[in-house]
């Protein structure tokens, strides 16, 4: 019996040479794989020359990959393991297909489909539908509900949040996304060339880098172009300067939220001071413009390089003493120990990917298993800290904040010279696909793009970490005082517009 | 304690003198373009055709800097001999049209509206709406309550209702799925309003532009007073705005 095959992150794939499995063993074997410890990487639906096919990407110890007919109805995988819950809804919403006895089919993003097939949620799409949803309630005399959003208090991106509590406890925390939509699958798949990089670099601003480096590996994978290595270290020390920069973005954000302020503050201008080293780097204080098919646009020069060293020596010591008062005060301790506890087990189900997944006890990381870039030849330490609270969230930013600096100024006067891309596109060849993963900040970025066979792009699919973890929220959530929410929020701090696409 | 009292000492004092000295930006920045009106129009029309944005018109001359994400591929195209961008990031305007340039901006602060100087040049409020896009402008509005800018200090504050709000400041094509919340939140400011549009998303959706699921511009659904772009505009851009449009 054929089964799923293994695929290289990042290569060119024939797409004849992945499996089409009748939808019965794609189903079983799926399953079989998922319940036995793999998890989903990418599942999704494309239109092929009038017919509907799923694609499935899984992860064991190596990317395993298959496809088949998408019947208009089928069975739904989730019913039987819920891993597939958020693919499955989202197949749904795109293309009008129903997973029977999915448990909780509701939609992602509120849009119609992409085929005029009636509508699986009954949505009019002609009137205003956000928010106009039947929520799950909770009943009993002292249960109240509370809305939260999608504009929230702060400056930051809209959701819907409806908590189901009993006094202070939270029993169950429902969230809905989708009001950043703006339809960038569908954009990808319809814009010239030129405008790709510009797509992916703005899926998500925070994860730029993350973004665009999967868009130009998937590139590069297909069109056979080469990257040099000078360009691999400098998309390398950008991918880590994001990281920093978010990271302590966040531990900052964490302390503002117990209220012990000084920290707040200095990680709030440090943060910026590495976004200011991104714009030392090309221009732009989120790496806009850096990463295009081909390598990158800006080159290390000796100027560059020294006040990148300098700066990030500069730094060091004030990142490392910031980060012992946050660590060493049993304050913050004490409110982030006890917070949000998402166990191994939970997160495992879940499909927790990056620092919230690590937080939890998962060790995943893609730099370690499917290293691109340069991380090959770079110790990335495994960072597993079983507790699975805000504390632990907090611990593993702190450790990958270190190694992260270290890194970097590993990497910085490494003499090597590098070809500055145009950001000319590449023709794609046809009837083919590749498919990318890199850790991001959050973690696990996927992009997978598949041509017809003219060597257009037939389907474009992005994967933003928050995909997986914003489940993983609710469950931290789950009984603890809804006073907590900011907090445990602010740890997971997940993607509305990556999610949203 | 004592760490705390250390780590104080080791901070400083950090807050920029802006708008009393310019601080400098690293040299790759890209801010106001300058445009070289005698470049070869074939060089122009290279330009217009790598344009991601569509942002060049080639009959004109000019850079829509609405439009523009700063990408800076027609300087590279032209080998800077249509397009250099020099590091002023003071590129915010108070009329749309203005950001068709051919490298000169007016003044905003003779632009800017009288009224709103003398309502809002002591205490100004906004409330930010968080409309699509990407999430950078956001980040980039959030840093100017960090100490090195400090916003604060002008009397700008961003505050959690719109009943307590002045303005209202938009970042994001405004997606279709939070066209009603923007304009609720907008009806919930009490009047005069101001709308500020930061971001070329909000200026013309951006990166997004021609999705359905988008709007063309914020202006399409509200009359905007300030524009402040880039993608997303430098926090020095929004600070630039905010204080020559209102002080
Ligand atoms: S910098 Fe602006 S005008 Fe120039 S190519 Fe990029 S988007 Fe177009
Ligand atoms: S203008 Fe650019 S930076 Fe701002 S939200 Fe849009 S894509 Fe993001």
């Amino acid at each position: 019996m054929k089964a799923f095959i293994p695929i290289p992150n990042g290569g060119p794939i024939s797409r004849a040479d992945i499996p089409h499995l009748p939808f019965d063993t794609f189903r079983t074997q799926a399953l079989d794989i998922v319940k036995n410890g793999g998890k989903v990487v990418q599942f999704f639906a494309y239109e092929d020359g009038g017919t509907l096919k799923f694609l499935m990407v899984l992860r064991t110890h190596e990317l395993v990959a298959a496809g088949c007919d998408a019947p208009e109805t089928y069975p739904s995988l989730t019913s039987e393991c819920e891993p597939f819950h958020l693919f499955e809804r989202e197949m749904a919403e795109q293309y009008g297909i129903r997973p029977q006895g999915h448990p909780w089919l509701k939609m992602v993003r509120y849009h119609k489909n992409f085929r005029n097939k009636p509508d699986v949620f009954n949505n009019d799409y002609t009137q205003d539908i956000p928010g106009n949803y039947d929520y799950y309630q909770v009943a009993g005399d002292d249960i109240h509900e509370v809305a939260v959003g999608p504009v929230h208090a702060g400056v930051i991106e809209p959701g819907h949040f409806r908590f189901n509590c009993i006094g202070e406890r939270v029993l169950h925390l429902e969230i809905q996304l989708g009001y950043q939509h703006r339809g960038v699958e569908t954009l990808l798949q319809q814009v010239t060339p030129k405008r790709l990089p510009i797509l992916a670099e703005n899926m998500a601003g925070d994860t730029t880098i993350g973004h665009g480096l999967c868009m130009a590996q998937a590139v590069e994978a297909l069109a056979s172009v080469n990257v040099d290595d000078g360009a691999k270290i400098i998309r390398t020390i950008a991918l880590e300067l994001e990281r920093l920069a978010n990271h302590i973005g966040d531990l900052g954000a964490l302390c503002m939220d117990v209220a012990f302020l000084p920290p707040a503050n200095y990680f709030g201008r440090i943060r910026g001071d590495f976004l200011n080293l991104s714009l030392l780097l090309c221009g732009n204080r989120f790496g806009k413009g850096l990463v295009r098919p081909g390598g990158v646009r800006f080159d290390l020069n000796d100027e560059v390089r020294k006040t990148l060293n300098d700066r990030i020596e500069e730094l060091k010591p004030q990142v490392e003493h910031v980060l012992e008062l946050i660590f060493s005060a049993s304050t913050v301790r004490a409110r982030f120990e006890g917070c949000g506890r998402v166990s191994t087990e939970d997160a495992g189900h879940l499909g927790l990917v990056g620092p919230a997944g690590r937080a939890s006890g998962l060790s995943y990381d893609v730099r370690r298993w499917f290293p691109t870039e340069w991380y090959g030849y770079l110790k990335v330490p495994e960072n597993p800290k079983p507790s699975g609270n805000v504390y632990a969230r907090a611990l593993v930013r702190r450790d990958e904040v270190l190694q992260s600096l270290e890194m970097i100024q590993s990497l910085i006067d490494r003499p090597v010279t590098t070809r500055v891309v145009s950001g000319q596109m590449p023709a794609l060849p046809p009837d083919s696909l590749s498919v990318t993963l890199n850790e991001a900040w959050r973690g696990e970025v996927s992009h997978a793009l598949l041509t017809d066979d003219t060597g257009h792009i037939l389907r474009y699919k992005v994967k933003d970490p928050s995909f997986h973890n914003w489940n993983g929220l609710a469950m931290a959530l789950q009984d603890t005082g809804i006073s907590d929410f900011p907090l445990n929020n602010k740890s997971f701090n997940l993607s509305y517009c990556g999610f949203d696409l | 304690m004592l760490s705390v009292l250390k780590n104080r000492f080791e901070q400083g004092y950090r807050t920029c003198n802006y708008p009393k000295e310019k601080p400098a930006v690293f040299p790759r920045y890209r801010g106001r373009p300058d445009i070289n009106k005698d470049a070869d129009p074939s060089v122009i029309q290279a330009c217009a055709d790598a344009c991601p944005q569509d942002a060049i018109d080639v009959d004109k001359k000019r850079i829509d800097m609405g439009r523009c994400v700063f990408c800076g591929t027609c300087e590279r195209v032209s080998e800077k001999k249509f397009v250099t961008f020099t590091r002023d990031f003071e590129i915010a305007t108070s009329s749309r049209a203005d950001l068709l340039t051919d490298g000169t901006l007016p003044d905003l602060a003779r632009h800017s509206k009288q009224h709103f100087k003398k309502l809002f040049g002591r205490s100004l409020q906004l409330r930010q709406v968080s409309a699509g896009g990407c999430n950078a402008c956001e980040a980039d509005l959030n840093v100017l309550a960090t100490p090195f800018f400090d916003l604060a200090r002008f009397g700008i504050n961003f505050v959690a209702s719109p009943r307590h709000a002045d303005a209202i400041v938009v970042t994001g094509p405004v997606s279709r799925n939070m066209k009603t919340a923007l304009l609720q939140t907008y009806e919930a400011v009490p009047e005069p309003r101001v709308v500020i549009a930061v971001g070329s998303c909000a200026i013309m959706g951006g990166p997004f532009y021609g999705s359905p699921e988008v709007a063309p511009g914020l202006e399409s659904i509200l009359p905007v007073d300030l524009f402040i772009p880039g993608c997303p505009p430098h926090p020095l851009s929004n600070l630039h705005g905010l204080l020559r449009f209102f002080k």
